[in-house]
């Protein structure tokens, strides 16, 4: 037991890759139990190779990527292609609240543990199925990973600059996918609360990243207005942009937001004389001549570093951060005082880094209490503990690669 | 009709930005009763935000608060004033939730935080979203959808290849990172709302929208904690065969090859027949590739897809918002809804971000107009009177 919000609460999960694997992650940094089941005979790619940088490890453990999106959870080893593997991880699912599966469609149905064969044994079982584009439709078989269904989605197109391609979105969008899967997974928690109902949720990744896009999809729907990329600006605010600054590849982001910013900016940059300007009197006229208006904070900036620009910019209340990489990220002050960037102990990986959850509650606090497991650490101990085998017949199915 | 999920939980939304207002959507749209708190006279900021219906720039026809707030309730209210600070606490003791998204501190400065609200109604959830949360040396700091982009970690990587380093790093498209805090938000209250089920105790949940977007890039971001390595926009440069994106006919495709197989399906896609000849022995991966991107550029992007993913390989195109409206996949599972607002009129709205068995999502009420339900829930719900209300109305409270 924990102290989370959500102690008490059970889930098993069949998920690999980004997108499941930190659904059920968020879950479980609010107290919930998270059992994975996966398998040496088909390992998690994240174990094995990193997208972000194209690293292959040698061993299942050795991930770092693996540890960040699956931390707090046991893992239990069953070999799904045989019967028997099936069947305990049917038994695993009837002692769970949450079922949770991220395989093609169709797929979990013909191993025999789809949402009908669970509900049999759990009848108020709530189960979620994340694909790329859905169960049902024409491209319901589709396969796809992050970029894939960011492009679909149309959260690619709007990204990037207005004279070149759209911009690839990697991991990052999964991890979008993984918050409206926890989401929902909590709406139906709290109707079985209230009903003693289970259900049964289809997510499309698609569907859950194109309503992130929704300002451009509305413009479409109400216009006919075809959107496309518009790098840094905004619809009304201006300046509105990303500036060079002192050092390479050093930048800020400026945003003004209305008549006493501008002045305000005018006073830090040294240019008083510009609140008299008639090009920048108003929001619109702003807007209108935003491109000599970045030249003239770009003139600024330049001479400044990224932090000396912000903390003058914000003294006067004016929107500005840098952009952040993942070194300038780690050695921030304000995340090192907010203790974003936690350090777990791993055998394998040693003290390696972590995000911390991203929510801070006051009376039943997010937390992360363990590492991600060893494949197949708690194969033994979940097996003899919640289903009550003995470690005898555990052994034998190890022999016989049904536990493996 | 179907069930409502969240029916019986009450709600108070007093935002000031989108992700309050994205926040409680999330849990109107699924059930919930939200009572969303507008200035008088002027309301949210997003009723002067373009699109609007028609490109007429109108407080009831903007596009994006038409999105934003299906489902609610709305009324106004000043609570600056004294009389609405009372109104404000009359409301909160009949909520089970209040989401704000204001600078830290301007709720206290009314009598209107916490631990004041608390104090009136013990079950209480209560979610603050600003953008660098409650502590630490930047929590006074201001920060916009730009800002928040650009210092979580997703901007400096974007857009993805880049083509030059001294073009500055941008935003991802849209207002995606602040409906990303307020999705954040939502997983915690109702994670929140079922441990008080249990245990009848409320509680502060604070989500920094720095922290909350950072955290979805949170696998790029421990890189240098954990191995010293700086990741740019411009991508791995090692290995550019993972995700790859080709211009076809009508528009581009992306494809992503991890495992072998997949890897194979794209070779294999290269000599279908249709593609050029199988990547030979003495073919650089360039060669190859500028083969490929020869073949898909007489296609159109919906051949392409269809052709690999016949083959298993992870292909799918770059939709524009006009691709995404008339998708065939989207389209034949509902994703978009139709509703009819009395003043934009008739609206088509994405809708429906899963699929529920049991609890549907419904679109069953426009947008509010601005103090659309003053009378309902100032006078059925707190008994006000009639001559009271106007002297309400006249006096600037609502």
């Amino acid at each position: 037991m924990n102290n989370g919000p959500l102690s008490g609460v059970r889930v098993t999960e069949f998920t690999s890759a980004w997108a499941g694997p930190y659904a059920t992650c968020l879950l479980g940094f609010l107290g919930a139990e998270v059992i994975k089941v996966e398998s040496r005979k088909r390992l998690d790619h994240s174990r094995f190779t990193s997208f972000t940088t194209s690293t292959t490890f040698s061993g299942p453990d050795e991930s770092p990527v693996f540890n960040n999106l699956n931390l707090n959870k046991l893992s239990v080893c069953l070999n799904l292609s045989q019967p028997k593997a099936v069947e305990i991880a049917k038994r695993l699912a009837g002692a769970s609240d949450v079922v949770v599966e991220n395989m093609r469609p169709g797929v979990i149905a013909r191993l025999g543990l789809g949402y009908e064969a669970v509900k049999e044994v759990k009848a108020d079982i709530i189960y979620l199925s994340s694909s790329a584009c859905g169960q049902t439709g024409p491209d319901r078989e589709n396969v796809g990973y992050a970029p894939n269904f960011a492009g679909a989605a149309g959260l690619s197109y709007v990204t990037g600059y207005p004279d070149w391609p759209p911009s690839e979105l990697s991991g990052a969008v999964d991890l979008r996918s993984a918050t409206t899967a926890a989401f929902a997974i909590l709406v139906a928690l709290l109707y079985r609360q209230r009903t003693g109902e289970g259900q049964y949720i289809d997510l499309s990744s698609q569907e859950a990243i194109a309503i992130l896009n929704a300002g451009a999809l509305m413009d479409f729907l109400m216009n006919q207005r075809v959107r496309t990329r518009a790098g840094n600006r905004h619809d009304t605010m201006a300046p509105h942009n990303c500036y060079r600054c002192r050092g390479q590849d050093t930048w800020i982001s400026i945003a003004v937001a209305d008549d006493q910013e501008w002045r305000a900016l005018c006073g830090v940059i040294g240019r008083p004389e510009l609140t008299q300007d008639e090009r920048f009197s108003t929001a619109e006229a702003r807007w209108k001549h935003q491109e000599a208006a970045d030249q003239i904070v770009g003139e600024w900036t330049k001479d400044q570093s990224d932090y000396e620009a912000m903390h003058k910019l914000q003294a006067a209340g004016i929107a500005a951060t840098p952009s952040l990489s993942n070194k300038a990220l780690f050695e921030d002050p304000h995340l090192r005082e907010r203790q974003v960037f936690l350090q777990v102990s791993h055998p394998v990986l040693g003290k390696d880094w972590v995000i911390a959850p991203p929510w801070r509650l006051s009376e039943t606090p997010a937390s992360v209490r363990s590492r991600s497991p060893l494949l197949g650490e708690h194969s033994q101990s979940v097996l003899e503990e919640l289903l009550g085998m003995s470690r005898e017949e555990i052994r034998r199915l190890e022999e016989e690669q049904v536990v493996y | 009709m179907g069930f409502k999920a969240l029916a019986g939980v009450r709600v108070l939304e007093y935002g000031r930005g989108i992700s309050a207002a994205y926040c409680s959507k999330l849990i109107a749209d699924l059930g919930a009763e939200v009572i969303h708190l507008e200035l008088p006279g002027r309301g949210d900021d997003t009723r002067r935000l373009p699109p609007f219906a028609g490109d007429a720039p109108h407080e009831e026809k903007s596009g994006l608060f038409l999105f934003l707030n299906t489902n609610k309730l709305g009324v106004t209210l000043n609570p600056r004033l004294p009389v609405g600070q009372e109104i404000f606490r009359r409301l909160v003791s009949t909520v089970d939730v209040v989401v704000e998204d204001w600078p830290p501190g301007h709720l206290e400065e009314m009598g209107l935080g916490y631990h004041d609200l608390r104090r009136l109604n013990p079950g209480l959830v209560m979610a603050s979203i600003s953008p660098f949360g409650r502590t630490g040396p930047y929590k006074d700091y201001k920060a916009h959808g730009l800002n928040i982009s650009h210092v979580s970690g997703q901007g400096y990587m974007l857009p993805l290849p880049s083509p030059h380093l001294d073009r500055a790093p941008v935003k991802i498209g849209g207002n995606c990172t602040d409906y990303d805090s307020g999705q954040t938000t939502a997983v915690a209250i109702l994670a929140a709302l079922y441990s008080q089920h249990i245990t009848g105790k409320g509680q502060l949940i604070e989500v920094s929208q720095q922290e909350a977007v950072l955290a979805l890039q949170r696998v790029e971001n421990v890189v240098f904690a954990n191995g010293g390595e700086v990741l740019t926009r411009k991508g791995p440069e090692a290995d550019h065969t993972i995700t790859q994106m080709f211009l076809c006919k009508d528009g581009w495709v992306i494809s992503v090859t991890v495992l072998d197989h997949q890897k194979q399906a794209l070779a294999k896609l290269a000599e279908s027949g249709e593609g050029p000849a199988q990547r030979s022995g003495e073919d650089s991966p360039e060669v190859w590739r500028e083969r490929l991107a020869g073949w898909m550029s007489e296609h159109t992007t919906e051949e392409v897809c269809a052709k690999a993913q016949s083959l298993n390989c992870p292909m799918s195109p770059i939709s524009s918002p006009e691709d995404v409206a008339r998708s065939k996949q989207m389209n034949a599972r509902g994703f978009f809804a139709e509703i009819q607002h009395p003043i934009a009129g008739k609206l088509n709205i994405p809708a429906r971000l899963c699929h529920f068995s049991k609890t549907p999502f419904e679109l069953e009420r426009a947008a509010p107009l601005l103090g659309e339900h003053n009378e309902i829930i100032y006078r059925q719900r707190l008994g006000y009177g009639a001559k009271e209300l106007r002297a309400l109305k006249d006096t600037g409270v609502i």
